[in-house]
């Protein structure tokens, strides 16, 4: 067997599948990661059946507008990720790199924000720790009686928490993505680097959606 | 992925966040928590539809990448139901 053609066996699809490797690759470890969050999301409402008095009403202790507006930001970055791919499949690269780009700032606006957010909530004593918590609810005086409990705040930082870091390793993977197509990395071709990091960031929106859903509007 | 006519991708944009104001909004109606825990879900499940089937271009995946990707869903089902015992 040639050199060549050991270099490009690892891209050659797998007999069957009808997908390359990389992406059969990367579609195995997203469904790892659906068993993952799974087990967060399953314990999560089982946690809340089993102890219905740790947990408030929606908006009370939470700041839903502000995550309405982080949750607004992932399904652009999707969009402009996406559009980053098909550019790359029509063989333009300074459209790969202008969305490439958009994707990474509002990806990063996106951790920011979540950044933000805990800070506030750590504030108001919205705490993991179970001697800790002391959340009053947004606006009331400090001194005020707990809303909820620790159990609350445990599985919010714990969930939301995973899927933070999650996106902040896309983006990390999104600036490498970037800086390969800066020097001309990707073709019309060969763009499979795109579209597994592609399908990675629209994984991380999908989760989120649910996320948004169960923990902050429930 | 294999040829095909190019997805609506902005359209979709559109509707994710169309739905994302309406999931917000009726989070707040004056309704039984079942109903609302209920209409939220299957929401954020339609949405998540979207992402997947349009996004991940799972619409136009090889039927067997299908078979794969539904393999963890009854598993989670499973994983779900042995937890509740816990209680």
């Amino acid at each position: 067997m040639s050199h060549a053609a050991i270099a490009t066996m690892d891209r050659s699809p797998m007999p069957g599948m009808k997908v390359y490797n990389n992406k059969l690759g990367m579609w195995v470890f997203l469904l790892s990661e659906v068993m993952f969050f799974t087990s967060l999301i399953g314990s999560y409402v089982i946690l809340r059946f089993a102890h219905p008095e740790h947990w408030t009403d929606p908006g009370v202790v939470l700041n839903v507008p502000l995550t309405a507006l982080n949750t607004f930001f992932l399904i652009c970055s999707s969009v402009t990720m996406v559009k980053a791919f098909a550019a790359i499949e029509a063989g333009n690269q300074k459209a790969l790199q202008m969305w490439l780009l958009a994707t990474i700032i509002i990806g990063a606006s996106f951790v920011g924000i979540q950044v933000v957010e805990y800070i506030a909530l750590g504030g108001e004593g919205f705490l993991p720790a179970l001697d800790a918590y002391h959340a009053v609810g947004r606006g009331n005086p400090h001194g005020g009686p707990a809303l909820g409990g620790p159990l609350y705040g445990a599985t919010f930082y714990a969930m939301t928490g995973f899927h933070g870091a999650h996106v902040s390793l896309g983006v990390i993977a999104l600036i490498f993505v970037y800086i390969k197509s800066l020097r001309g990395g990707y073709t019309k071709e060969n763009h499979q680097g795109v579209e597994v990091i592609g399908l990675y960031w629209h994984f991380v929106d999908l989760v989120w959606i649910i996320l948004f859903t169960i923990v902050y509007l429930i | 992925m294999s040829e095909h006519e190019a997805p609506r991708y902005v359209l979709i944009w559109v509707v994710l966040l169309a739905m994302t104001l309406a999931e917000v909004g009726f989070a707040f109606m004056p309704l039984p928590k079942f109903w609302l825990a209920t209409g939220l879900i299957v929401m954020a499940f339609y949405k998540a539809y979207l992402v997947a089937m349009y996004y991940m271009h799972l619409k136009w995946e090889p039927k067997r990448l299908w078979v794969m990707a539904a393999v963890p869903l009854p598993l989670a089902v499973i994983m779900v139901l042995a937890i509740i015992t816990e209680f």
